[in-house]
C-alpha cells in the first residue's frame, strides 16, 4: 500500500474517540487529513491506527459566549472564511484562512487540526497569538483550557498530552483592526514567513509564523511601535527588526532573508491596521 | 522508382470552410467530463500489479537481495531482479541516436551490479494488488554499498570525480562540435566589443498531469503481446522493445497508447517499466500493470535541460553581431535514453544562430554522465537551451553597449530576401520575415510608452523590466536521409491512411499521436476541408500499432507539419480517385469535375452532381466504375519532409520586481508567432498559452536540485514549484503568416514555440529590471531571495555562480 498498514476507527462521539485514543497510544486522529495523509503516503508517519473524528458533531459549530468566539475544532478553513459570526467577532481569522491551501484544502482542513499539528509554517498561530486565543483540550480523564502563549512549544510540539484532543478554540472578541500578511513558498504555498498584526485599545500586537520553529510574538516590534502607528514609526520599527539568529534556513530562504521578510510583512500588516 | 507527387505549398484558391477556423476541440467534452480513457483506467481480467523498489542511493553496488519476506506474503507472485533479466538475455534499453565515439553504457531495465541514480530500479514485486505489491517492496532487503556519486556536469568532468560508468572514462559520453572555429576566431579578432556570458540552464522535471503507466498482456496461444502504455509514439516503442530489448517478433507486439494526459517529451522514451511488465506478463502468464506514483515520476521520468555554458559574442561598435562561440557541458544523467544524444547537439548547436546574420558560429558540447535521472527531450528539446543562450547574450550585449534591446535585434535580423537561408551551423531556414513580427509585438505592447513608464518608475522605486525573445526554432524534423546521416536510428517521415467507408464516413489513421495537441480536431478539419463534408463524418484514429501499422509519433512539433502533410497527400490520392469515379458517373472528363461542400459537379453545371456519399458508395459497390479501376476508396501516404520547418516570432515579457521581497510578478506578456497558416487558431492559442506558462515556469519557479551526493532535493510538489494560473497575466497573442514553402499545408509547428521563446523573454525582463541595480546578468531561476540579494547588491558576480 501507499502507506504502511494501519487500522481505521470511526469514532461515533467524542467519548468514543477519547476512549479509542487512550486504548491506542500509537494512533493518530484524523480530521481533515491534509497534513497527516501526505505524511503517511511518504511513510514519514506510520501510525498504528487512525481514529476518524471528522464526523463528530461535538467538534463542529461556531458559537459565541459573551465576548468569546468559540470554534469547534472541526470547523473547516472554508467555514472560517465565510462565516458571519467569525467575520464579526474575529475578522483576522478569515484574513488568515484565505491564505490556507486552495479551495479543496480549505473545504477539508480544520482549525483544530492546525492547532494540534503545530506546523511551524501554519498560518493561524500568528493570528491566534495576537488575538490571545486559548484551546480546550479534552482527555478521557477530564478537560483543561490552555492559553496560546503556553500552548505552542516548538516545531510540531504543543501542550497537548497523550490522550488529549483539541475540542475548541476560544477567541476573545477582536477589539480593533487585524491583518495577516504572508510570503508563500511558491511550491507548497506554506508560509515562508507570515505576520499578523492587531491594533486594539490595549496596544499593538505582532506575531510571526513560518520563519522559526514555532510562531512567536515580535515583542521588539510591538515595543518599538508602542501606540504610534504613523508611517514613519511603522517603517523604523520594522526595518531590520527581526534577528535572523533563531530562524530557519533552507534552500529556498535563508534565515537572513526570512528575518528581512518578517520586517517587510510586519510593516505591511501594520500599515493595514493603523 | 515512382515519382513522388508535388508536395510543395500552394495557397488555397478561395475561402476555406474548416482550415483556419477556431473550431472547438472535439476531444474536450470527453476530457472535461472525466470520460477520458487513460492507460491506468484499463483493467483486464486476471491482472497483476507491479511495484518498483527504487534505489535510495545515487550510486551503489548491489549486494545480496533477500526477497523471502516479500515472497512469503500471500498474493505475491514474483520478485524480479536484474539477474532475472540478465538470465533471460533481456537487452539493454537502447539509445536511438548515435554520435561519433558515443559511449553507451549498458542500461538494464532492472539495475544489475550497480545502481546509478536515485530512482534506478533494484527489484520488482508482482502481486495481486498494487497495495500488496507496494507492501512487499518494503519487505525486500537489499545490501546496497554506497559509492561516490556526482550530480553536476562540470563536477563530473573534474579530476578525481566519481566515475559513473567504467565504459565512459572521465564521465564523457561524447564530444561534439559544429561550425567553423577558425572563421569565428578571425571575426573575434575584428570585433570592437566582446560580450561574455556564463550561464546555467537548470534541470526540469516534465510533470505531465498523467503519471506514466503500462499494462502488458500476453496471449500464450498465439504468443502475442499487447502493451497499453503512456506513449507519444507507440510505433517507436514497438520497434525498440521488439528489435532491441525483448526480442519479440515485431508482428506479435501491439502497442496501444490510449488517451495520454500530457507528455512534453517525457513519454517519447522507452522506459524500464515497459520492459518489466512485458517480461513479467509472459513469465507469469498474467496481465501485469504498473502505474507511477507522483513521487516515482519525479525520480523516473526523463528530465530536461541541465546545461552549463560559456559563450562569447563578437560585435562591431555599431552593434552588428559578427560571431558567436559557445562551450556547453550537457548533463546527460546516468544513462543515454532514446533521443538523449540528439538534444544537446543537433537540436541545440544548430539553433545557436538564432534569427541573426552571423559571419560564424562555433559550438562545442561535452555530454557528461552523472548520477542523476537521465536527461532527454523536454518540450523544446535543445531549442529552448539555444534560445535562452542566444537571446540572453544578445540582450546582455544591448545592456553593455547601451543599445535598445529591440533595435539590436532588428539590426541583425536575417532579411526576408535571404531565404532560404544557410546558417553557419548546418541548417537551411525555409522561410521567414522577422521584422513584421517584432513590429507587431512592439505595437501591441505600446513599447515607447512602456519605456517611459519604466524610466518614471525607476525614479520612484518601481522596477519594471522588459524582456525580448526574437526566436526561431527548427521542428517537424526532417528528411529521413538527413537525420540518418546525423545519427538517428529512426526514420522521420509520417504516414496517414484515409479510409472512406461506403457511407462516405472517413476514418483517418495517423502515425502521429495526440497527448493534448488536439489531433482529433485539427486532422478532422484537414480531412473535412478536402471534400467540404461535415467534420463529424471524419474520425481520427491514432495511438494503436494494431490499427495503424506505421508511423513515428509526435515530438518536436511534427504533428501538423509532417503528420498533417501526410494526411493532406493521402487525401489528394482519395480526391483523385473519387474525382475519376464522379467523372465516370457524370459522363464528364475528370479535369472538368470540381468538388465543394461534399458535392462533385461538372464545372459550370450547378445542378445534377454526385455527392461524396454517392461516390464512396459506388467505389465500394463497384457496380459502375471506370474501366480497370480497383474497387474501394482508401489511400496511404508516407510523407518524408524535405526540410525542417522554422517557426519564429517575437515574445516580450514585462515583469515588476517587488523591491521589498524580490518577488517577480509578470505583469504583461505579448507575443507574435509565425507558424505559417493556422489550421485552428484556438488550438494554436492553447499551445502558445501552455508553452509560455511552461517557459515562465523555468525562468521563475521550477528547478530540479540535486545535492552533491545525487539526492534530489525537489522530489515533490511541496518543493518543486509549477506555474499556477495566478502567477500569470492574460497573454496577448497574435500572429504573422509566412508559409513554409516545402510542405503541402505550408504549416510550421507551434507546440513548442511558447516554451522555446518565453524562458528567454522572462529572463531578459528580470535582467532588464535588475539593470537598475548595476547588473548585466543574473542567472535564472529568479527565486525571490536571489532577486532580493541582487537588488541589495550583496552577492558578488551572480551570473558567474552555478546555481547550487
Amino acid at each position: 500500500m501507499y502507506t504502511t498498514p494501519f487500522d481505521y476507527h470511526r469514532a461515533v462521539n467524542l467519548d468514543d474517540a477519547l476512549k479509542m485514543l487512550a486504548d491506542n497510544p500509537d494512533a493518530k486522529l484524523l480530521a481533515g487529513g491534509h497534513s497527516l495523509i501526505p505524511t503517511m503516503k511518504l511513510r514519514l508517519a506510520s501510525p498504528s491506527a487512525l481514529i476518524d473524528i471528522s464526523a463528530l458533531d461535538e467538534l463542529r459549530g461556531i458559537r459565541t459566549d459573551g465576548d468569546m468566539l468559540i470554534l469547534g475544532a472541526g470547523v473547516t478553513h472554508a467555514e472560517l472564511l465565510y462565516d458571519k459570526t467569525v467575520a464579526e467577532y474575529a475578522p483576522l481569522m478569515p484574513d488568515m484562512a484565505r491564505w490556507v491551501g486552495d479551495p479543496m484544502v480549505r473545504n477539508r482542513g480544520t482549525v483544530g487540526g492546525v492547532v494540534a499539528h503545530a506546523d511551524p509554517a501554519a498560518d493561524y498561530p500568528a493570528g491566534l497569538l495576537t488575538l490571545g486565543a486559548s484551546f480546550k483540550l479534552k482527555s478521557a480523564g477530564g478537560e483543561r483550557v490552555v492559553g496560546v502563549d503556553d500552548y505552542f512549544k516548538g516545531m510540531f510540539e504543543t501542550a497537548l498530552q497523550e490522550g488529549e484532543i483539541v475540542t475548541e478554540i476560544h477567541i476573545p472578541r477582536q477589539a480593533g483592526k487585524g491583518a495577516y500578511e504572508k510570503f508563500r513558498h511558491p511550491a507548497s504555498h506554506y508560509a515562508i514567513v507570515g505576520v499578523a498584526a492587531l491594533a486594539s485599545p490595549e496596544g499593538v500586537k505582532v506575531a510571526m509564523t513560518g520563519a522559526g520553529p514555532k510562531a512567536v510574538r515580535l515583542t521588539q516590534v510591538e515595543q518599538a511601535i508602542g501606540s504610534d502607528l504613523s508611517d514613519e514609526n511603522i517603517k523604523s520599527a520594522t526595518e531590520n527588526a527581526v534577528d535572523a539568529g533563531s530562524l530557519l534556513s533552507d534552500r529556498f530562504a535563508s534565515a537572513e532573508y526570512r528575518a528581512h521578510l518578517a520586517g517587510v510583512l510586519a510593516k505591511r500588516a501594520l500599515m493595514r491596521v493603523k | 522508382m515512382t515519382q513522388l507527387p508535388d508536395s510543395n505549398y500552394k495557397a488555397p484558391d478561395g475561402p476555406q470552410k474548416y482550415i483556419g477556423k477556431a473550431v472547438k476541440r472535439v476531444e474536450d467534452p470527453r476530457f472535461i467530463t472525466g470520460q477520458g480513457h487513460y492507460t491506468d483506467d484499463i483493467n483486464v481480467h486476471g491482472q497483476l500489479h507491479a511495484a518498483m523498489l527504487r534505489s535510495p542511493y545515487a550510486h551503489a553496488k548491489i549486494g545480496q537481495i533477500d526477497a523471502s519476506a516479500a515472497l512469503a506474503l500471500k498474493g505475491v507472485h514474483a520478485v524480479l531482479t536484474g539477474q532475472d533479466l540478465a538470465d533471460a538475455k533481456v537487452g539493454s534499453i537502447p539509445t536511438g541516436w548515435l554520435l561519433p565515439d558515443l559511449k553507451i553504457p549498458p542500461h538494464p531495465a532492472i539495475a544489475h551490479g550497480e545502481v546509478h541514480y536515485v530512482g534506478d530500479i533494484v527489484a520488482v514485486v508482482i502481486a495481486e494488488s498494487r497495495a500488496l505489491a507496494e507492501d512487499a517492496v518494503a519487505l525486500i532487503e537489499v545490501d546496497l554499498e554506497p559509492l561516490d556519486a556526482v550530480s553536476l556536469g562540470s563536477q563530473a568532468l573534474a579530476q578525481g570525480a566519481a566515475e559513473v560508468h567504467p565504459e565512459a572514462p572521465g564521465n564523457v559520453a561524447f564530444n561534439w562540435e559544429i561550425g567553423d572555429a577558425a572563421a569565428a576566431d578571425e571575426l573575434f579578432k575584428q570585433a570592437d566589443h566582446v560580450v561574455s556570458l556564463k550561464i546555467r540552464n537548470h534541470r526540469l522535471v516534465p510533470n505531465a498531469i498523467e503519471p506514466r503507466a503500462s499494462l502488458a498482456q500476453y496471449q500464450r496461444s498465439s504468443e502475442e503481446f499487447t502493451l497499453h502504455t503512456t506513449s507519444q509514439n507507440p510505433h517507436i516503442h514497438r520497434l525498440m522493445l521488439a528489435a532491441f530489448v525483448l526480442g519479440i517478433p515485431e508482428h506479435k507486439l501491439r502497442v496501444i497508447s490510449p488517451d495520454v494526459g500530457g507528455g512534453f517529451g517525457s513519454k517519447i522514451f522507452q522506459y524500464p517499466e515497459e520492459v518489466i511488465v512485458l517480461f513479467a506478463a509472459k513469465k507469469l502468464n498474467r496481465p501485469v500493470k504498473w502505474a507511477a506514483r507522483r513521487s516515482e515520476s519525479f525520480v523516473s521520468d526523463m528530465q530536461g535541460r541541465d546545461h552549463e555554458s560559456e559563450a562569447q559574442l563578437a560585435l562591431s561598435k555599431d552593434g552588428k553581431m559578427l560571431a558567436l562561440k559557445v562551450d556547453t557541458i550537457a548533463n546527460m544523467g546516468a544513462y543515454l535514453t532514446t533521443f538523449a544524444p540528439a538534444v544537446p547537439t543537433y537540436l541545440y548547436g544548430t539553433l545557436l544562430n538564432g534569427v541573426y546574420k552571423f559571419g560564424a558560429v562555433h559550438a562545442k558540447v561535452t555530454g557528461v554522465f552523472t548520477n542523476t535521472v537521465p536527461v532527454d527531450a523536454y518540450r523544446g528539446a535543445g531549442r529552448p537551451e539555444a534560445t535562452y543562450l542566444v537571446e540572453r547574450i544578445v540582450s546582455k550585449a544591448a545592456s553593455e553597449l547601451g543599445m535598445d534591446a529591440a533595435e539590436i535585434r532588428r539590426k541583425n535580423f536575417i532579411q526576408p530576401e535571404d531565404f532560404p537561408y544557410q546558417t553557419p551551423v548546418a541548417l537551411v531556414y525555409d522561410s521567414g520575415n522577422y521584422e513584421p513580427a517584432l513590429d507587431k509585438a512592439l505595437g501591441m505592447l505600446g513599447y515607447q510608452d512602456l519605456l517611459k513608464e519604466q524610466a518614471e518608475g525607476r525614479k520612484n522605486g518601481r522596477y519594471i523590466g522588459i524582456g525580448f525573445s526574437t526566436y526561431v526554432e527548427a521542428c517537424g524534423l526532417a528528411p529521413s536521409a538527413l537525420v540518418g546521416q546525423l545519427g538517428a536510428q529512426a526514420g522521420q517521415w509520417e504516414s496517414a491512411v484515409v479510409r472512406v467507408m461506403p457511407t462516405g464516413k472517413i476514418e483517418v489513421l495517423t502515425g502521429s499521436h495526440s497527448h493534448g495537441q488536439g489531433h482529433e480536431t485539427t486532422f478532422a478539419q484537414i480531412a473535412a476541408e478536402e471534400f467540404g463534408i461535415p467534420m463529424e463524418d471524419v474520425v481520427i484514429v491514432h495511438g494503436d500499432t494494431g490499427k495503424m501499422p506505421f508511423g513515428w509519433g509526435t515530438y518536436g512539433s511534427r504533428s501538423a507539419a509532417v503528420g498533417g502533410s501526410a494526411l493532406k497527400m493521402a487525401l489528394g490520392r482519395i480526391k483523385d480517385k473519387a474525382t475519376k469515379i464522379a467523372a465516370h458517373l457524370l459522363e464528364a472528363a475528370p479535369e472538368d469535375i470540381e468538388v465543394a461542400d461534399g458535392q462533385f459537379k461538372v464545372k459550370g453545371v450547378p445542378e445534377g452532381g454526385k455527392s461524396f456519399f454517392d461516390v464512396a458508395l459506388m467505389a465500394h459497390l463497384a457496380h459502375n466504375l471506370p474501366e480497370g479501376m480497383e474497387p474501394g476508396l482508401e489511400a496511404q501516404y508516407m510523407y518524408d519532409p524535405k526540410n525542417f520547418v522554422y517557426p519564429f516570432g517575437t515574445h516580450i515579457a514585462v515583469v515588476e520586481l517587488d523591491a521589498d521581497t524580490g518577488h517577480v510578478k509578470m505583469i504583461k506578456y505579448v507575443c507574435v508567432d509565425d507558424c505559417g497558416p493556422l489550421i485552428n487558431p484556438l488550438v494554436v492559442e492553447g499551445q502558445v498559452h501552455g508553452g509560455i506558462a511552461q517557459g515562465f515556469g523555468q525562468a521563475i519557479l521550477e528547478e530540479t536540485v540535486y545535492d552533491e551526493e545525487g539526492n534530489m532535493l525537489t522530489g515533490s510538489f511541496m518543493e518543486y514549484s509549477m506555474p499556477r494560473a495566478e502567477d500569470l497575466p492574460m497573454f496577448e497573442i497574435d500572429h504573422t503568416v509566412t508559409p513554409s514553402p516545402h510542405n503541402p499545408l505550408g504549416v510550421k509547428g507551434i507546440g513548442e514555440s511558447g516554451t522555446i521563446a518565453s524562458t528567454a523573454a522572462v529572463a531578459n525582463a528580470v535582467n532588464d529590471a535588475l539593470r537598475a541595480f548595476g547588473h548585466h546578468h543574473v542567472d535564472m531561476p529568479f527565486t525571490p531571495e536571489k532577486v532580493w540579494r541582487a537588488m541589495k547588491g550583496g552577492v558578488q558576480d551572480l551570473g558567474q555562480a552555478a546555481d547550487d
